[in-house]
């Protein structure tokens, strides 16, 4: 199943490949491929928004588009970009780390990709109909509710939809760990990877019905009349605040947790090491994932909640820096003596040290709740959070890349041009972002389309500006990377970092079915045992036989398509009530796929121990 | 491993509904997401009870609630958990009779609760003017509790379903675990109804 043969096949055979595909690393191609999609889109929204900030009073964007600007540029980035990687390397890597032929729900696991990726093209459709989501990421009410236009409707209804696809995407890999771990892969053997997706995965299930919960209120006011957050009918726009954070503040767990377990297995690969103090490490894991629930009003210091709420939620927002203390240090720890190889993945996880550490000492800065009155809605908090997402989250997504890249197309990416990337990105990531803690502090607030030149703002944003176009340049650099590689890369080994994980076990790209016999796992890093202690081969846990495989389907692309559709239908509806039927046919399509999916049997197929003593190994 | 699914006495195992990996899979995939149900419906009476008392001079709970229709309700609904129960009772013992009785009992409980929970909007709107739109405790009412009753519109649609599905084909290892995760997230329903039942009901009248 190389690339070769797939291009043989011809354009129209692949492309109905990948829709109706419920492989989980072909699902993990989709993920990433529509992630870097949208991150593109995001990173150029990015960049417009630093040209009409490079200079004092710039008239490049309008106040407006402006605003749309900075709302899509967050939105994208967080619901569009960030989390479809993440997801695609779990789709990717996780399955092969536990020993497993597929995902517990390969149907569902599909369908989650295309409601993602459909939800996200419904919130993008807003720019060509040109009118664009403006109340910023947060959507707080009731600028949402009584802003014009249909962009917040755009809003509603494509994260709604693309957040049910990421739903479905938690409650898979949950369901998988618990259920299809090869034999011996005890829950304290996982590699950590594996244990944050498991986590992750629990925050997804946990935080994202609280968004769906705000959207349909949010929904209900804008295209129903309801009065959730209509104050002279009694409503409360507070409700809406909480019911974002709530969801919000576990979303930025969700980012960064599963960045920490690749950091892990990095650091872990390259130092030729066992990773340091591995419990520590998943029980920190939890603790984060525990406490990143009881802090979402931390975002809400300055509403007036009083001095017993906002003290509270300080000292809890405080209390996380002990278990990413941890992590840090052992981190520093598994480097510590260790056979250090200074690969590109190994670049930016050592660049992510220092730079998480400073984007975590200005959140405990920001934590401090009388301190944030300062702080609020300042460059300060911007600084701040790019800081984690960017030097945490897109440094592991990137590190994650260049590591499992080979075990995802079977081909290496570029050493050189990983290693000039990463250091224009990781010079203009401080350039872009050190300089505005400080225009924060100088009083420079968040989300204002123009300064005022000669109030000392001038030269920090210029140079602002200029690290965000050197980023800009990296980021190209990795796309010419991809390609060279795909056209020229060297073709990968099963193992060609010397990894210590199930999933160096099988050969790069993995045959479709994962692994011929499912291993025995006798330890932690089960790969590096049998390396030291055995012929370097996984010992089958059970005699060849016939492996059951799941079907493809077209049904969760028709599906999504349903729901996308009913979703135009509900933006347009409050206009002209024809656009009810456009509901009607959308979730008539949507709720017919299910029944068929329901009454179809559908046992999947087998592939015989014959065809399979054929393959080679 | 075996290819046929087919079940008789003699080869019926413990626990048909989790006796095959995809089996299994459902079983802890539906309780995965009922864990995220949990977290919407929290969300929507944390908005109800944040709302309750906005009436804006509209109809408040006192005035409109009638508990016998709600005892009722409560009581159908209650019993159709019950009777789902007696229908895995007979689905682990292998008799697909008994279990289609037990859940077509359960499916006419269900609409049973549903024909009252229509009767009870109906009269709020007709009668009291009380409507989604009057105020933000209306808005907050009808989304909580229509959630709650478009989760039982979708469980009756499921159950259905199944029941025609599955009429002329007797139990199997691949749709023992379908019967069990539908009971699952009908009991969910049931858990859901007490609390509206004490939290919107007991708690409007007396609170």
């Amino acid at each position: 199943m190389s690339t070769a043969t797939a291009q043989k096949r011809g354009f129209g055979a692949v492309l109905w490949d990948y829709l109706t595909t419920v492989d989980h690393k072909k699902i993990a191609h989709l993920y990433l491929f529509g992630g870097g999609f949208f991150f593109i889109l995001g990173g150029l929204e990015a960049l417009l928004i630093r040209i009409q900030l490079i200079k004092p009073e710039n008239d490049f964007l309008s106040a407006g588009l402006y605003n749309e600007m900075i709302t899509m540029h967050g939105t994208t980035m967080i619901f569009l970009a960030a989390m479809p990687l993440l997801l695609a390397l779990m789709n990717a890597i996780m399955p092969l780390q536990i020993g497993a032929r597929d995902v517990a729900f390969p149907f569902l696991n599909a369908l989650g990709f295309w409601l993602f990726m459909l939800g996200g093209l419904l919130l993008n459709l807003s720019w060509i109909m040109g009118d664009a989501p403006d109340s910023g990421w947060t959507a707080y009410t009731p600028l949402a509710t009584e802003s014009p236009g249909h962009g917040l409707d755009y809003y509603v209804l494509g994260l709604q939809i693309s957040g049910a696809g990421t739903l479905m995407g938690g409650i898979n890999f949950l369901a998988t760990i618990v259920t299809m771990r090869a034999p011996g892969m005890t829950y304290m053997r996982m590699p950590l990877f594996t244990w944050t997706t498991f986590v992750t995965s629990t925050l997804i299930l946990f935080a994202f019905p609280a968004l769906t919960v705000g959207l349909f209120l949010l929904m209900f006011d804008r295209m129903f009349d309801s009065a959730f957050f209509d104050v002279t009918l009694g409503g409360n726009s507070i409700i809406w605040q909480h019911l974002f954070w709530i969801f919000g503040h576990p979303e930025v767990y969700i980012l960064i947790l599963p960045v920490f377990g690749i950091f892990s297995e990095v650091f872990a690969t390259f130092s030729k090491k066992r990773l340091f103090g591995y419990t520590a490490m998943v029980f920190a894991t939890m603790l984060i994932a525990f406490l990143g629930f009881m802090v979402w009003a931390h975002h809400m210091f300055t509403v007036g909640l009083g001095p017993v709420a906002n003290s509270i939620f300080a000292v809890a927002t405080m209390a996380i820096a002990v278990p990413t203390g941890i992590k840090i240090f052992n981190w520093l720890a598994t480097m510590w003596g260790g056979n250090i190889t200074v690969s590109t993945a190994m670049l930016y996880a050592l660049g992510f040290i220092p730079s998480f550490t400073i984007g975590g000492m200005t959140g405990v800065m920001l934590a401090s709740s009388v301190a944030d009155y300062q702080y609020h809605d300042s460059y300060f908090v911007v600084a701040h959070f790019h800081y984690v997402i960017v030097g945490g989250t897109v440094f592991g997504i990137l590190a994650g890349l260049h590591y499992w890249w080979p075990k995802m197309f079977g081909r290496v990416l570029n050493e050189t041009l990983g290693k000039i990337t990463f250091w224009l990105f990781f010079f203009g990531f401080h350039l872009t972002f050190f300089i505005q803690h400080f225009l924060g502090l100088m009083g420079m607030p968040r989300r204002y389309w123009v300064f005022l030149k000669d109030q000392d703002l001038d030269l920090g944003n210029l140079i602002s500006s200029l690290g965000a176009l050197l980023m800009g340049v990296g980021g190209i650099l990795f796309l010419i990377n991809i390609i060279y590689t795909a056209a020229k890369g060297e073709k990968a080994s099963a193992d060609p970092f010397d990894g210590r994980t199930l999933e160096w076990a099988v050969s790069s790209p993995p045959p479709y079915y994962n692994f011929k016999q499912l291993p025995l796992v006798r330890g932690l890093d089960s790969l590096w045992i049998e390396k030291r202690e055995g012929n370097g081969k996984l010992k089958p846990a059970e005699p060849l036989g016939d492996v059951h495989m799941p079907n493809g389907s077209i049904l969760p692309f028709i599906m999504s398509v349903g729901f996308t559709i009913a979703g135009v239908g509900f933006i347009y509806q409050p206009d002209n009530r024809t656009w009810l039927l456009a509901v009607f046919i959308g979730m008539g399509i949507a709720l017919g796929s299910m029944l068929i999916r329901s009454l179809k049997d559908d046992h999947g197929y087998y592939i015989s121990k014959e065809e399979l003593e054929k393959e080679a190994d | 491993m075996s290819h046929d699914h087919s079940l008789n006495p003699e080869t019926m195992p413990q626990e048909p509904e989790k006796a095959t990996l995809e089996g299994k899979n459902k079983f802890f995939g539906l309780w995965f997401f009922l864990g995220g149900e949990t977290v919407l419906f929290a969300s929507f009476f944390g908005t109800f009870l944040a709302l309750r008392n906005s009436t804006a001079n509209g109809p408040t709970g006192d005035e409109i609630f009638g508990l016998e229709l709600v005892f009722i309700m409560t009581m159908l609904l209650l019993t159709s958990s019950l009777t789902s129960v007696y229908a895995m009772y007979h689905m682990k013992n292998n008799d697909f009779k008994k279990m289609q009785l037990w859940l077509a009992v359960t499916a006419f409980l269900g609409i049973g609760f549903l024909g009252c929970e229509i009767y009870e909007f109906y009269h709020y709107i007709t009668d009291f003017g009380f409507t989604f739109r009057s105020s933000a405790f209306g808005s907050a009412f009808y989304t909580l509790v229509g959630f709650h009753g478009g989760h039982v519109v979708f469980g009756l649609s499921w159950l259905i379903a199944l029941l025609v599905r599955n009429a002329k084909r007797g139990l199997n290892l691949y749709n023992a675990p379908k019967f069990n995760t539908f009971s699952l997230y009908w009991h969910f329903i049931d858990v859901v109804w007490v609390f509206i039942f004490t939290v919107v009901y007991l708690m409007g009248k007396v609170g």
